[in-house]
């Protein structure tokens, strides 16, 4: 095969000259050519190699459809692996490599695959790898995955951006041929709101390539005109470069837009792929058709392309595949591809008909061989003839190209994407869309219509009736005038008998006829199990040219139509789309949004090292100078706010105001203790239950005045306490009069704690704060000297006299520094959530390391406030199931080491001294553990079977996982000051 | 036909004509000791370990569609027995030993690829859960390693390691955790329950459960009435459907769980690497396609299609875990309908009808569950009696409040 | 359904502004009522194939609980309507 610039004709611009390479090889090519049509101007035929047997492969189709022309596009971080040659724009500077080769694309090692063939049929590793069983791991395994994939992935961070858009319209048509085009025109005139989608970077479909006149113009004039109408009306988005992937629910599809995947450096200020989801009331597929290959002895050769590709090369890029090119068609379609090459003045060798008799005209002077069937091809990675057998006698054709046309088969992807199935039709010999209802519809070849009067008629008339459909008057408008055109009929050749080497069917997966049919006597004869056994459509192509053959051999071999073998399920993606591309701008820092607290500014100031939280930053402890790790500073804030006085950032607290004359019934239900009569101006800490009876936050309660509460939750709770909140007031006790609101980004709330907390405190507000005027538990709104708006609470999460004190967000960091200033001569430090937690662990209070999901307030050593008296709450009544009263469940505890200097750590499980691990003798796991300063050594909080009896006892706190095992004591989870005398002074 | 080296060879040099079907297309019997409704993996490991194990050679699988056209044709093909409870700990470690001689067993290589899950962590709190976890899996003689940042830098060097919005800290690896080719193990436990005599029975919906005096006599199917000693339901997806027939009222919800698959590419991830700042799980099949997924699409289904904007939310979630991924292309999307049960775990169970029993519930863990529930669910069957591995996963365990529950999410399937 | 969800207070809006909490014909049993009626209340589902009522909370929205009616096999809605108006319904 010699293929070659014609020296004139096609829609590339001459007179754009671009330079590319190819494995390093310096090509040119012409501004409107796709790497495929360079490549074969520049007789660059051979392009890869398959995926089982390395055999050498040529371009086959010029569109998304392409098995073999897959390359390497760009290098280093900028690789795209595995990309269709066929339907890339071409641009200066592009590099492409071919892959699945070594050490070269014309030299290729992996090709002695090709002599195994026989011992790697379809399925062959399912029966063999397993003697000894040791290397399958050892040797198999690996030498089968390094001969997996095509291309190669970089794995490096891609420096390009991505964006996702929504978009909105009346009709969504997708396809920019004459069908598409039509419609969109139509639909346009009449006022809708229209989206014209179409891959390529031109709009035009196959009028691009068509040789016949419309409207008394060229065809791709008559588009330009089209598309230069619809340019000029507003309500119509033309969307080039855009495949439309996916069919979803409620008519949204999915597309994605190579916004400038075609040039050589992207802009920054640009994506390089958009996705969009489209909503739309209507939606027009005008997707078109794909002809099929044939199955026959060699057609896997470089130079074996799909006949109408021939033709497109040759018209839209005035590029011939060869010298002299031969058609195997079993229809009209490769006459008309014959006449139009010869039209261009290539030599066209003959054409091949398996049909006895057809009435097409061929080209004057080509040969025609009737019933005529090719049976094997010559040629090493370029073909050099055909062998064709004809009445049992076989004769060499000399050519350089080979065109296959099998007929037609409609492109209906994407209306099989929800369920119904293509549904087979004997007129088209082919699986035609179902019929899915008003909201999308299906014209031109994509409903089978192959004419280009057809099609265009079928694009105008289906989208004016959608139009009134909607309500919109579409004006009636003459048909564009086209040529008589010849009849696309076909015969349904599914394979050509008398195959002299392998006939291939999936061509990248290299899967031949003789794997469906060892797949179809294995018992692997329906199509799934076809497709699975042999992966026969299973490769980047999805199997768009081989499905139909496949599932037509099947038919062949097992006696029945294909309409009872059915096609295998379409599903999203129609064509691959990038992760990059799906996943927009939410990566890196952007993969969720960042939350922080009121206080961030000031915990800055003061050095804090933050944490993540959920989707928060907290302040995690506040290094000083001189503290070489967060143990020290942690330390420091403790023995601080133990010792003096501490201020903390809590903003990120979950907080709820509940209003309404029945808000106090409503906690009463939604709390495991009692809230109903909590008085005004007390605090009360709360525990919430899950219907099932275990725990699911924990959290103040305060009443501001009789109808009117402030809740707070859990920083990682707080969304799902204010969802069940809205749950259990609007479908369980809807008749309850009480409202509510988070109020949690309204507040910055800190904690001031230590002994010095009141002297600090009282500096702010006139109020009274004393132990008698402001006892432990006491809540209410009051006003800091100046006047800001506050509420003050004697809560304590540390065990020390403590307050939180929260003021309107927008003040939190002028009233921090406040304190901190009101503080110095106290030395109040600022403390961190680390603080926070050893604190806590000091005197044994829970926070969901406890909680976990699995713990019953008894669990927790909580059982008190489990209010039995009650009628009715959240969890009451579940929990009184055996299992979540057993006396083995496991119970909160404390855990010291017996040896002062070994810590405990969090996640160990727990055993009797002298017992084997096993899962039956697991006694429990440590739920939180940390250095206490105070005792000068680490406590922790665990889990253990029956464990409040078992207070003394030693256990062997097992760390397997990371070699550390500790002997501690059994202890109350309460290390320090247990008769709360610093809580309450 | 066993296959060995020789068979291929002989095969081979005789053009693979001579292969026999890898089972048979039997005409359902009349009457048989066993029915089991789902010709997926579970219904057919439960049929090939009856026979195989327990003696129960008269049996019957029977499928609504083709064999393993459920959730055995449609997962991610994970193998891992790292669970926190033990519970689950104790019943998949029993799946993973099975797995690892599942090739020998049924002479069919499944292609189990023990190549190590790690699963990473973001925080000390999810570094905590992650070591209770690991401990547990000891605790049950499971090997686990805490693999620390620096370490896991060298180990899998594209992680999002500088810029991640949650920063990966470490991970929890269990080496012998791994992949297997899901087709294949479908096949291979239907060859191998054939060769015990075991009649499967594709294309044969079951449309009605016959009693009689309280007791199970056969089911109606399209191939029309069958007789049966006892009953047993391994339809997962539909359990709630084929339950209904038989009256019974299961805690279940069906939902779809997409997966993904790319483009083929040249071996790049090593290991099936679970993202701990979402729900991201990736593995690289030995074609070279990366197989991935992440959560459910969270509203009930039994659609096995699935929607955007949760495709999307998995790529951002596999784009946050490995930046490198942005290029890559993704080739196809399925979705697979689960039974969510209200805890996350599944179910092996007797039923108030003496001679129906139950396995179901398989939420996101029904592949890698595969040998253990067919092995588990056949000895229910056969002796009448629960396996010790499967005590904790009863149907009364919700009445008696001993929910298994992994995530700690309660009764909500949508959030396990 | 797995698209788009109209809100009857919010309009058409997307899949992801809501939660969805699962099946909305259950009714929470009196304090009283049988341990068999708590558990099925609490554990036990219909799980229909086709038509099914589901809770959706508008999270991202007006935060209303939503009853939506929809095929769990086409993911056709038929329905979406205030869960209070449902629950008052329920309850006469």
């Amino acid at each position: 095969m010699t293929a070659y610039r014609l020296s004139s004709g096609g829609l590339a611009d001459r007179s754009k000259a671009l330079s590319f390479t190819f494995d390093g090889r310096p090509l040119r090519g012409f501004a409107g050519d796709t790497l495929a049509s360079a490549l074969l101007a520049n007789d660059q035929l051979l392009v890869g190699r398959s995926f089982k047997y390395h055999r050498p492969r040529g371009i086959v189709s010029a569109g998304p459809s392409e098995p073999n022309a897959l390359v390497t596009l760009g290098s280093g971080v900028r690789s795209d692996p595995n990309t269709k040659a066929t339907v890339v724009e071409l641009y200066a500077g592009l590099t492409a490599k071919s892959q699945n080769r070594w050490p070269s694309l014309g030299f290729d090692v992996g090709a002695v695959n090709g002599l195994l063939s026989p011992f790697l049929g379809a399925g062959f590793y399912y029966k063999t790898f397993m003697w000894p069983r040791q290397l399958w791991e050892k040797l198999y395994e690996p030498v089968i995955r390094r001969a997996a994939g095509l291309g190669r992935a970089v794995l490096e961070r891609d420096p390009e951006s991505y964006e996702k858009s929504w978009a909105f319209c009346d009709l969504l048509v997708v396809g920019g041929g004459p069908a598409g085009l039509m419609a969109a025109l139509m639909a346009g005139r009449a006022g809708l709101r229209v989206i014209l989608a179409d891959e390529d970077f031109r709009l035009g479909g196959s009028l691009l390539s068509e040789t016949e006149t419309v409207d008394g113009a060229s065809a791709p004039a008559f588009a330009e005109r089209i598309v230069a109408e619809l340019q000029s009306l507003e309500n119509v988005t033309l969307l080039s470069r855009t495949t439309v992937f996916g069919w979803y629910d409620d008519n949204v599809f999915g597309a994605v837009e190579r916004v400038q995947k075609h040039v050589a450096e992207p802009s920054a200020k640009l994506p390089t792929e958009r996705v969009w989801r489209i909503a739309a009331k209507r939606a027009l597929l005008a997707t078109g058709a794909e002809e099929r290959p044939l199955v026959f002895g060699g057609n896997d050769r470089p130079g074996v392309m799909m006949a109408g590709a021939i033709g497109t090369y040759a018209h839209r890029h005035g590029v011939s595949a060869g010298k002299s090119v031969a058609i195997f068609t079993s229809g009209s379609s490769g006459y008309r591809t014959a006449r139009g090459l010869s039209a261009k003045g290539v030599t066209v060798s003959a054409i091949i008909d398996s049909r006895p008799e057809a009435s097409d005209a061929a080209p004057d002077g080509v040969r025609v061989i009737r019933s005529g069937a090719i049976v094997d091809t010559k040629g090493r990675q370029r073909l050099s003839g055909i062998v064709v057998e004809r009445s049992g006698f076989e004769e060499l054709v000399a050519c350089d190209a080979l065109g296959m046309s099998g007929g037609w088969s409609p492109v209906v992807h994407l209306a099989c994407q929800r369920g119904a199935r293509p549904v087979w039709s004997d007129a088209l010999k082919a699986f035609a869309a179902p019929d899915v209802g008003d909201t999308l519809r299906v014209v031109g070849a994509a409903n089978g219509v192959y004419t280009l009067a057809g099609c265009l008629r079928d694009g105008a008339e289906t989208a004016t009736a959608m139009a009134a459909e909607l309500g919109f008057n579409a004006a009636a408008a003459p048909l564009p005038v086209t040529e008589t055109e010849a009849d696309p009929s076909f015969a349904a050749l599914w394979y050509v008998p008398g195959a002299k080497s392998k006939a291939f069917v999936d061509f990248q997966n290299d899967v031949h006829a003789k794997d469906l049919g060892l797949a179809l006597r294995e018992g692997f004869g329906h199509v799934e199990h076809a497709k699975r056994y042999t992966t026969s459509g299973m490769a980047t192509d999805q199997g768009k040219l081989s499905n139909i053959n496949a599932v037509g051999i099947l038919a062949g071999m097992r006696g029945v139509s294909p309409a009872e073998v059915g096609t295998t399920t379409f599903r999203p993606f129609y064509t691959p789309v990038s992760f990059g591309a799906l996943a927009g701008t939410a990566r890196d820092s952007h993969a969720t949004p960042t939350r922080k607290s009121p206080l961030h500014e000031w915990a800055k100031k003061h050095g804090a090292t933050f944490v993540d939280s959920g989707l928060w930053f907290r302040s995690a402890w506040f290094p000083r100078a001189g503290e070489k790790t967060w143990r020290e500073s942690v330390d420091r804030e403790v023995l601080n706010v133990r010792a003096n006085v501490g201020l903390c950032d809590v903003s990120t607290l979950g907080k709820i105001e509940v209003f309404g004359p029945d808000a106090a019934e409503f906690l009463n239900r939604l709390y495991c203790n009692a809230m109903l009569k909590l008085p005004v101006g007390k605090a009360r800490y709360g525990l919430m239950l899950r219907e099932d009876g275990f725990v699911f936050d924990d959290g103040t309660v305060s009443r501001l005045s009789d109808d009117h509460f402030f809740v707070t939750t859990t920083t990682a709770m707080a969304g799902a306490v204010m969802s069940h909140m809205d749950y259990c007031a609007q479908v369980l006790w809807p008749d309850l009069k009480v409202r509510f609101c988070s109020s949690s980004d309204q507040w910055a709330q800190m904690a001031i704690a230590g002994p010095k907390a009141r002297e600090v405190l009282q500096q702010l507000v006139d109020e009274d704060i004393s132990e008698t005027a402001f006892p432990f538990l006491s809540a209410r709104a009051m006003a800091l000297r100046g006047g800001i708006n506050a509420r003050l609470f004697r809560i304590s999460f540390s065990g020390e006299l403590a307050f939180e004190l929260a003021v309107p967000a927008g003040y939190g960091e002028a009233v921090a520094d406040q304190i901190m200033e009101a503080g110095r001569a106290h030395n109040v430090c600022a403390y961190g959530v680390e603080a926070l937690n050893v604190l806590r662990l000091e005197k044994g209070l829970l926070t969901h390391a406890e909680f976990d999901g699995r713990v019953t307030p008894d669990d927790a050593g909580l059982g008190r406030m489990f209010s039995a008296q009650k009628p009715d709450f959240i969890g009451k009544h579940l929990s009184a199931r055996y299992g979540l009263t057993a006396a083995d469940r496991m119970q909160l505890v404390g855990l010291k080491p017996v040896d002062k200097d070994k810590d405990i750590r969090a996640g160990a499980h727990l055993l009797k001294e002298g017992m084997k691990p096993s899962t039956l003798n697991d006694q429990g796991w440590v739920s939180s553990a940390g250095y206490s300063p105070v005792l000068g050594h680490h406590i922790a909080l665990a889990f253990l079977k029956s464990g409040r009896e078992r207070y003394g006892e030693k256990v062997v706190v097992w760390d397997k996982l990371r070699d550390h095992e500790v002997i501690a004591e059994v202890c109350d989870p309460v290390f320090v000051d247990p008769q709360n005398t610093k809580l309450k002074a | 036909m066993r296959y060995s080296a020789f068979s291929i060879v002989r095969n081979a040099l005789s053009g693979n004509l001579n292969w026999k079907p890898q089972w048979r297309q039997p005409q359902p019997k009349s009457h048989y000791d066993v029915i089991i409704v789902g010709g997926g993996g579970h219904g057919l490991s439960t049929a090939y370990y009856l026979a195989k194990e327990f003696g129960v050679k008269n049996v019957a699988v029977l499928e609504k569609g083709y064999l393993g056209s459920g959730n055995v044709g449609r997962n991610t093909t994970i193998v891992r027995s790292n669970y926190m409870l033990p519970g689950n700990e104790s019943f998949y470690e029993f799946s993973m030993k099975l797995w690892e001689g599942l090739e020998q067993d049924l002479n069919y290589n499944v292609m189990l690829s023990q190549r190590g899950v790690i699963m990473l962590y973001h925080s000390d709190a999810q570094r905590d859960a992650y070591v209770r976890r690991g401990n547990t899996m000891w605790m049950e003689g499971v090997s686990a390693e805490l693999i620390e940042r620096e370490q896991l830098k060298k180990m899998i060097p594209f992680l999002n390691y500088d810029h991640a919005r949650y920063p990966i800290l470490g991970g929890l690896l269990q080496r012998r955790a791994g992949t297997a080719r899901h087709d294949a193990v479908a096949w291979g436990y239907a060859r191998g329950a054939d060769q015990h005599g075991v009649d499967i029975i594709e294309h044969c919906e079951v449309t009605g459960i016959r009693r009689e005096n309280g007791v199970v006599t056969g089911v109606e199917t399209s191939k029309g009435f069958i007789g049966c000693g006892k009953l047993a339901l391994a339809a997962a997806g539909n359990s709630s459907r084929v339950g209904e027939m038989a009256d019974l009222k299961l805690p279940l919800e069906s939902h779809v769980l997409q997966a993904f698959v790319t483009e083929g590419l040249k071996p790049c991830i090593d290991h099936v690497i679970v993202y701990g700042g979402g729900h991201f799980y990736i593995s690289q099949s030995d074609k070279g396609g990366l197989v991935f997924g992440a959560e459910i699409d969270g509203y009930s289904s039994y659609a096995q299609r699935g929607n955007l904007a949760t495709a999307e939310h998995v790529m951002e979630e596999g784009v946050s875990m490995i930046p490198g991924l942005s290029r890559v292309r993704v080739l196809r999307a399925w979705g697979g309908v689960m039974d969510m049960s209200m805890d996350g775990s599944p179910i092996i169970d007797r039923t108030s009808i003496d001679n129906l029993y139950l396995n179901c519930g398989w939420c996101y863990g029904g592949f890698k569950a595969t040998p253990a529930s067919g092995y588990c669910f056949a000895h229910l069957i056969a002796r009448n009696d629960t396996h010790p591995v499967a005590r904790a996963l009863r149907l009364d365990r919700f009445a008696r409040g001993y929910a298994v529950d992994e995530a700690g999410a309660g009764p909500q399937p949508n959030l396990h | 359904m797995a698209s788009l969800i109209t809100c009857p207070h919010c309009g058409v809006r997307p899949k992801e502004e809501f939660a969805i909490r699962g099946d909305a014909s259950l009714i929470r049993p009196a304090p009283t009522a049988s341990d068999e009626a708590w558990h099925d209340y609490v554990y036990v589902r219909a799980n229909p194939r086709g038509r099914t009522l589901e809770h959706w909370h508008h999270v991202a929205g007006c935060r209303r609980f939503l009853v939506v009616e929809r095929d769990t096999v086409t993911h056709e809605v038929y329905s979406a309507v205030d869960g209070v108006v449902a629950a008052r319904e329920a309850q006469r």
